[in-house]
């Protein structure tokens, strides 16, 4: 293993002069901490927005032609903007951004990231793409309603929302949001590299770090290929080049545009478009694993193969991307090789979640709410998993594309999945980011009201796919093969959702009240290991050590070691002694 | 025809094949003295140094999907291709040896000669300036010969990827200038050695872009 | 405890929403039973790991639930167990994948002998063209495509001359036989989906992209579009009809060929001036419109839009519907014209007739009117001029009672029930997003200012 003695470790030198100003310490702030919670929370003020978009298209395919408010316009809207906020504004932002801002440096034993200036930066303009984005919903002709993958030429054609403002400005926002994951990026990838504490190896990192750290390596090479698309599509939109428009009528008029290839669009959208869902998933499966293992007091199982999944899963992402487009026209014969690369990545995520479940094995469950949304995950991640089975095998893909079965797939791999881990996370981590404790109970409600409710929405859904039921249909009128039944099932659907929407207040009230009048937290209330946990001050100060950087001595996962008092090892615990004397660890249960 | 992004692809899979060896071998959950002394920096480089390494793999991804594009599309039937001015030998000519200019530099730089450096940052910069004047002269000349960049997909993409590599440079001069600014006004050569260290290699990745390019804009 | 639980009730409860679900793939009419083969082995193989997997993490959360002093086991990895889950999955995902790579190699080669059709879209529309005796389609160029010449043909490639045109959503393909559909669009992407038949493609603008199938029950069957194509998207329908062998050929017969299209004859005005006395009792001498009479104007409407609107009622697919009082009126009257020649005559004489606006009777608010609008300009054009492209008639300075009276019956689903007025039904889904009489107002009110 390759491991250096450090000359630079300027990043590291203690800063002693804390800002003092409250625009220096909380908006123009360099601190890691305070970086994330920006993020953080706007990303999640997009995220509700996003939701809110959801309720209004759940109401029109409920009630079809109940509301004046909708029409086949700003239902298009509404579909384009909750798909492109939710994969990349809310969960790529949050996950990386929120999370990996502030889990990294506080996981790795570092004061900050590498490069504060740079990481303050990153969000400044990430809020930048955020506001151009929103400023597209008030353009004249509204924001784009080209559906979230935005496929030339109808992206950029005549008859669909927004084809004259709000598209130019989406592919701005994301040009702008991909300047500020790069710079966010390179930061993570320069911080775990470079800054880790002594003795912190790269296979003693939790898998957090590492879940993190591969999301933003295949970030910081997909996203380029967002961004070539992006350029490319302006490009055609604009001066009518013809990169990706063919020759095409227009309202019954001939374009000037002649033999660009629109399933060129797609090879690149997809070859950014697949590790995107990794970006969103790994971080997602480090969180879980450190969650599931801190309150089943038992290590992780299989830590090893754990690492290396990531790893290969993180690889393979770049491999697979044309499983997407088996009925785009592409050639056929590439169906066999994506098909086959894509039931092979099924490999390594099914011993994740093997080893997710063997963690619970022989553990000592404390089913708190970190817990139940970690558990609840699993649960629907093994359901959006498999059937992803199905969509990854081109020939049932065949039936099943384009159909609600790929709604429900990817919405319970991709949206329900990855946000009960944002919760998850969210309450296990409360009490460090606030010190202050949640209130269980409606964490609890928060919990059960969310589980069954995505289950009772996206379950029937996969149904309607079987049955044959299109996506992207502002509404489905009489069509031939759709009993009355259908339709009702679509009732019960929006139902489902406007409950799970509602839910979420809870969530915010929740935040809110125990910010204000929540109990004062331990500062290491669940008994973690690692170093996170064991900071001076809590919640931590900006450098997060004191005077002293931590050593790491063990792994993330000394949980219930035989012939310790205790039934956990922070990582700093040197081998010789045992848990620090003189501390309470006083678990909460 | 797909090769390219399956070229691309397999430079991924490398990537995260580093990180894969670098696992092996391991059993993280016995503690030894071994891992409790590992310093927790895995490279042996400044950290500026491995930004500029990450953001040229940025740099290298998208100038390999640009490329990739660039020869999905010229499959296409209306492909006609450009007659590129002979104006970029010259271009080119000139990017080599700011290039060369700039590892000299840098040499110097490590030397510690700052009036040396301030002359070498000097040519660099000149000379990378007549390249880009040199590429904008290109585009005028291939526009009053009538190739317009909505003519055809091999000149849209002529324009396109020489602007984007230009705007690498641009943003290359940005950092030039700043350490260049700093040496005239006084400066040792030793306050910017790691800056003209870390502008040299990403003058070479440029040039190297540039090369390949050009090579391939001129063969097909 | 209750997680647990829970678990296990949302395990059983999957199991039998899932047996016990009415909706499920629609009654195969293709070949492709391997399809639905491959399917059900998923299912087998999924369901068994779903279950395992989830009452195993169950049975762990009841039996390792927190005790206090009770302490987890020690257990960093176990390199046997995980190898052998590797090999189980493994051997699982090869049982999913072979079978799937089979039946996909059997789809991406097309039988020898199969029947060549071309499927067209275009935003938001489904026409169809047969090769014609000669088996041969004819050369088509999407520079080519006007009004007259809707499918792009080469006039000058012999093997088009008798390609069979349909320019209607309705296709019949022989049973029995492999059918392959060429698919093409002549604008943005769509998707041939048609749910019995299970296979599907996209329509690439610039490419020729196929599928094939053989029919196996006779019936009609829902053509959809499947990839977004724009704000009309869900109201892109069309339907095929698999026939018999006999009568498949007899239906192809009915349709012109390239050369019928291109040699067929213009109206002529003063001929069809005498046919028109019929049509001036109701809509006047100038073609001006009677609302006493509930007869609409008619002059400066679209030539193509006034012959479907003759043939829908000659053939039924207007004025049949009970409620429809006014179409039941004018259905016999578009019976007088006997033949194309006669309608194209009669609205010969109509267009040289002068187009004088007809008179605003309703008011609204105008401001309503003009949100509401913006979704019909997609199709009826900015000035709701109509745009024959997008089968979208004239609106602006043509009688507003009656776009009213018309909006209604879209709405109610008096007019655009017939399953082959393909424009009509598409007009329905419009027409019922809007909320009530007052929008309906609101709107036409708009579109007498324009």
């Amino acid at each position: 293993m390759a491991y250096v003695a450090i000359a630079d470790r300027d990043a590291q030198e203690y800063d002693h002069h804390e800002p003092d100003t409250f625009i220096t310490k909380y908006v123009w702030s360099q601190d890691h901490k305070v970086i994330a919670i920006q993020y953080g929370m706007t990303a999640i003020f997009v995220g509700v927005i996003a939701l809110m978009l959801s309720v209004m298209m759940r109401l029109q395919l409920g009630f079809p032609d109940s509301f004046s408010f909708i029409t086949p316009e700003s239902y298009y809207q509404f579909v384009t903007m909750h798909g492109m906020i939710m994969v990349i504004y809310l969960l790529t932002a949050l996950f990386l951004g929120g999370f990996g801002n502030y889990l990294i440096p506080l996981m790795c034993g570092s004061r900050d990231m590498v490069f504060p200036y740079l990481n303050m930066l990153s969000f400044w303009v990430y809020l930048l793409s955020v506001i151009i984005l929103l400023i597209s919903f008030f353009v004249p002709g509204g924001a784009t309603g080209a559906g979230w993958t935005l496929y030339p030429p109808q992206a950029i054609a005549q008859g669909t929302p927004g084809v004259d403002w709000g598209i130019l400005l989406m592919l701005l926002s994301l040009a702008v949001f991909i300047v500020a994951f790069t710079m966010g990026g390179l930061n993570y990838v320069t911080t775990v590299l470079q800054a880790r504490c002594r003795g912190m190896t790269l296979m003693r990192m939790p898998l957090s770090v590492w879940g993190i750290f591969v999301a933003t390596i295949l970030g910081l090479l997909a996203f380029p290929a967002l961004l070539v698309s992006a350029i490319m599509m302006l490009l055609d939109k604009t001066i009518q080049t013809s990169f990706f428009m063919p020759a095409m009528l227009s309202a019954g008029e001939q374009l000037s545009h002649t033999g660009g290839s629109p399933v060129l669009f797609q090879h690149l959208f997809w070859f950014f478009g697949h590790p995107e869902v990794y970006i969103v998933a790994l971080p997602a499966f480090g969180i879980v694993s450190d969650v599931l293992a801190t309150h089943a007091r038992k290590n992780i199982f299989g830590y090893r193969m754990m690492v290396w999944a990531i790893l290969a899963i993180g690889g393979l992402s770049f491999v697979v991307w044309a499983h997407h487009m088996y009925v785009s026209g592409m050639n056929p014969y590439f169906g066999f090789f994506f098909a086959t690369t894509t039931l092979i990545i099924a490999v390594p995520t099914a011993l994740k979640v093997y080893n997710w479940v063997l963690t619970l094995w022989q553990g000592n469950i404390h089913l708190r709410v970190p817990m139940l949304f970690a558990i609840g995950f699993i649960f629907t991640f093994i359901h959006g998993g498999l059937t992803g089975l199905f969509l990854g095998n081109v020939t049932i893909d065949l039936p099943l594309s384009d159909t609600y079965f790929v709604v429900a797939h990817f919405h319970m791999v991709m949206g329900v999945s990855p946000v009960l881990v944002v919760f998850a996370a969210i309450y296990h981590w409360f009490p460090k980011i606030t010190g202050k404790m949640y209130n269980e109970s409606l964490g609890r409600w928060h919990f059960w009201l969310t589980f069954f409710g995505t289950y009772a929405i996206y379950l029937p859904m996969h149904y309607l796919g079987f049955l044959g039921v299109p996506r992207r249909y502002f509404a489905m009128g009489s069509t031939d093969f759709m009993p009355q039944s259908a339709h009702d099932l679509n009732t019960a659907i929006t139902i489902s959702a406007i409950i799970v929407a509602l839910t979420q207040i809870l969530f915010f009230v929740n935040m809110i009240m125990s910010l204000r009048s929540g109990k004062k937290s331990d500062p290491n209330p669940w008994g973690a290991t690692t170093l996170e946990w064991q900071t001076p001050d809590n919640p931590p100060k900006h450098g997060n050590w004191g005077h002293d950087l931590p050593e790491c001595h063990r792994w993330a996962y000394d949980y219930s070691v035989p012939g310790y008092k205790d039934d956990f090892i922070p990582q700093n615990v040197p081998a010789s002694g045992d848990a620090p004397v003189g501390r309470d660890h006083g678990v909460h249960h | 025809m797909y090769i390219t992004l399956i070229f691309i692809a397999g430079i991924m899979v490398t990537v995260i094949g580093w990180l894969l060896r670098q696992t092996f071998n391991t059993q993280p959950w016995v503690a030894t003295a071994e891992d409790n002394a590992v310093s927790g920096a895995s490279l042996d480089a400044n950290s500026k140094t491995i930004l500029l390494a990450g953001f040229l793999a940025v740099a290298t991804s998208l100038f390999g999907l640009f490329i990739s594009a660039y020869s999905l599309r010229m499959e296409m039937p209306d492909w006609s291709p450009l007659a590129e001015p002979n104006l970029l030998w010259v271009n080119t000519a000139m990017l080599v040896l700011a290039s060369i200019a700039y590892q000299w530099a840098r040499n110097v730089a490590i030397e510690g000669r700052t009036s040396a450096v301030r002359f070498g940052l000097s040519i660099a910069g000149l000379l990378t300036v007549l390249f880009l004047v040199g590429q904008m002269l290109a585009w005028q000349r291939l526009m009053s010969e009538g190739a317009y960049i909505t003519g055809n997909p091999a000149n849209a993409f002529f324009y396109m990827l020489t602007a984007v590599h230009a705007l690498h440079l641009l943003g290359g001069l940005w950092v030039w200038a700043r350490s260049t600014i700093k040496v005239w006004s006084g400066a040792e050569a030793d306050t910017v050695r790691l800056s003209v260290e870390l502008c040299a290699v990403y003058w070479h990745y440029l040039l190297l872009v540039w090369a390949i390019l050009f090579a391939m804009l001129i063969n097909t | 405890m209750p997680l647990a639980i829970a678990l296990i009730f949302l395990v059983v409860g999957s199991l039998v929403f899932h047996f016990l679900s009415p909706w499920t793939f629609t009654p195969l009419a293709s070949n492709w039973s391997e399809i639905d083969l491959t399917i059900d082995i998923t299912f087998w193989v999924t369901g068994l790991v779903f279950v395992a997997v989830n009452l195993f993490m169950a049975y762990a959360i009841i039996k390792y639930r927190y005790k206090k002093g009770q302490k987890a086991t020690y257990d960093p990895e176990n390199s046997k167990l995980e190898w052998i889950l590797t090999i189980v999955t493994s051997v699982g995902v090869a049982a999913m994948l072979t079978p799937g790579l089979f039946v996909w190699a059997k789809f991406v080669n097309v039988p020898e002998d199969a029947v060549e059709v071309e499927a067209v879209g275009q935003q938001w529309h489904w026409t169809y063209r047969l090769p014609g005796d000669d088996g041969q389609f004819g050369n088509v160029d999407t520079a080519r495509i006007t009004s007259d010449n809707p499918f792009g043909m080469d006039p000058d490639d012999p093997a088009g001359q008798d390609d069979i045109l349909i320019y209607d959503g309705e296709m019949h393909i022989p049973i029995g036989v492999p059918v392959k559909f060429n698919l093409r669009s002549k604008d943005v992407l769509h998707d041939f989906a048609i749910a019995e038949f299970r296979v599907k493609m996209d329509l690439v603008p610039g490419m020729v992209t196929y599928l094939w199938l053989t029919p196996t029950k006779t019936g009609r069957f829902e053509v959809l579009c499947e990839e977004l194509c724009g704000i009309a998207h869900h109201t892109m329908r069309g339907a095929v009809i698999v026939d018999e062998m006999d009568d498949f050929e007899k239906w192809a017969a009915t349709w012109p060929t390239f050369a019928d299209t291109q040699s067929a004859v213009a109206g002529n005005a003063a001929v069809g001036a005498a046919q028109y006395a019929v049509c001036a009792a109701c809509h006047g001498q100038q073609g001006e419109g009677n609302k006493a009479l509930n007869a609409p104007k008619i002059t400066g409407q679209g030539e193509w839009y006034l012959r479907r609107q003759l043939e829908n009622y000659k053939a039924g697919r207007r004025g049949t519907h009970e409620d429809d009082v006014y179409g039941r009126q004018m259905a016999p009257m578009a019976m007088t014209l006997p033949n194309d020649a006669a309608i194209s005559n009669v609205i010969a004489h109509i267009q040289s007739l002068p187009d004088e606006p007809a008179p605003s009777t309703i008011d609204g608010d105008l401001a309503n009117g003009a949100r509401l609008y913006a979704v019909c300009a997609y199709c009826h054009g900015d000035n709701a001029q109509g745009i024959q492209a997008l089968n979208a008639p004239r609106m602006a300075g043509m009688t507003d009672w009656y776009l009213a009276s018309q909006l209604h019956n879209f709405k109610q689903g008096i007019r655009g029930k017939h399953p082959n007025d393909f424009q009509g039904k598409q007009m329905g889904f419009m027409a019922r997003t809007l909320q009530s009489e007052k929008d309906i107002n609101d709107l036409v009110a708009y579109i007498n200012t324009l």
